[in-house]
């Protein structure tokens, strides 16, 4: 079944009561922060309370994330040197710019699991591009390892190095949003995209997760449990859709049993896109459990 | 020849004893969390000042997650200073393993595998 990240919670790293609680609410993962959100005095403490949360807490299906301090700081290193014996299922690079930066953390994960017996691999990574260079150079980073299964757009460093501000549009992010969803799809990983801060304003959350699904983003960075369930029913197949897309495959199956080359429904001709698109909405819809494949309902 | 007795025990008990110098303070007093302070100790053993809403009923427990933690990691005479809001085990190992190596000033963790 295709992996669904619609959702990426941010937990403070430091916070006990959100390492605790945060796979409640209904995330498709979970990203435990040990940069921006963790002040410079606490970076100990807070690698040591999520090295300790990871082994201890079963966060059941959830998939976990750490994101780690760069390599840049004198807290990457250590970072890394806990969180691989941790084994979230991912580990979150910060602000890459090249694809060097990738894999450098990439070279350093394998030399943790070599030394701790761990198959080479197994620590999978995710890259968050928050600068213009980073996201010039998107598709190289992409493809940087294998063990890159999404990139992730951070906007308000590269709105910042932009010399601009956010705005409700998002006209400021729009080019740096394409390239990032062209990366990852021509380096087959997933794309997410950036935190909507203003959690007073749902209508402006609700506008930007539309347009980012638009735009062909798998999810959206969340900071509060609220913005979950926003999420999740846009990136849920409506019933319409799901019919639609049943009809299509149903339609494709009878034209291979009957051995005829074209295929049309409702007088209009089915081609290969039209076939893919409906065995994503039914996918998507089995995913997010609105649709059972053998009881063929809604 | 003090010193050179404490290494000879050492070697016999095949353990490294860590020798606390320093206070170290980890944790908040906020929900979930454990505020513990660990300081030098010229007694032996590992004494424990706990405040704790949940006392009654987990007071020892929590006693023994922190004792437990020191010993794990050859700490054999501290005193420990903790207040409590209602912290679960594995928050309990963590702020008293960064209290420890914050009074050890030190960052080699044995993390484990």
């Amino acid at each position: 079944m295709v992996k669904l990240r619609r959702t990426m919670m941010y937990v403070t790293g430091n916070n006990p009561a959100n390492v605790m609680d945060a796979h409640l609410y209904g995330s498709d993962s979970i990203m435990f922060d040990l940069e921006d959100s963790v002040s410079i005095k606490e970076k100990d403490s807070a690698r040591i309370l999520v090295y300790n949360a990871l082994k201890t807490m079963d966060y059941g299906e959830v998939e976990t994330v750490v994101r780690i301090n760069g390599l840049d700081t004198p807290f990457g290193r250590a970072d890394l040197e806990a969180m691989v014996r941790a084994k979230p299922d991912i580990i979150r690079l910060p602000k890459a710019e090249k694809a060097e930066d990738v894999m450098e953390v990439d070279n350093i994960i394998t030399e943790i699991e070599i030394k701790i017996g761990m198959e080479v691999g197994t620590t999978k990574m995710m890259a968050a591009i928050e600068s213009p260079l980073g996201v010039i150079n998107a598709y190289d980073i992409a493809k940087a390892s294998k063990r890159l299964v999404a990139i992730a757009i951070g906007a308000e460093d590269f709105v910042t190095n932009m010399k601009t501000t956010r705005s409700p549009e998002g006209i400021e992010l729009l080019v740096a949003r394409s390239q990032l969803v062209l990366a990852a799809r021509a380096a087959g990983i997933y794309a997410l995209d950036t935190v909507y801060s203003n959690l007073k304003n749902d209508e402006g959350f609700i506008d930007e997760v539309k347009l980012i699904k638009q735009l062909g983003f798998d999810g959206k960075s969340v900071i509060h449990p609220r913005q979950i369930g926003l999420t999740h029913k846009i990136y849920t197949p409506t019933e319409k859709e799901i019919k639609n897309a049943i009809r299509v495959v149903d339609a494709i199956k009878e034209a291979e049993e009957k051995g005829s080359g074209v295929i049309a429904l409702d007088g209009k001709m089915i081609d290969g896109p039209i076939v893919d698109r409906a065995y994503r909405v039914l996918e998507l819809a089995k995913a997010a459990g609105v649709y059972k494949e053998d009881e063929q309902n809604v | 020849m003090k010193k050179l007795e404490v290494a000879i025990n050492n070697w016999e008990e095949g353990g490294i004893q860590m020798e606390i110098k320093k206070i170290g303070v980890a944790g908040t007093v906020e929900s979930s969390d454990i505020n513990i302070v660990i300081e030098p100790s010229d007694q032996l053993g590992i004494e424990i000042y706990l405040q704790s809403a949940v006392m009654k009923q987990f007071g020892r427990q929590i006693k023994n997650v922190i004792e437990e933690t020191l010993r794990n990691e050859g700490v054999e005479n501290a005193i420990v200073r903790a207040i409590d809001k209602g912290a679960i085990d594995f928050v309990i190992k963590a702020r008293t393993l960064t209290a420890l190596y914050r009074a050890l000033e030190s960052n080699d963790y044995s993390w484990g595998e």
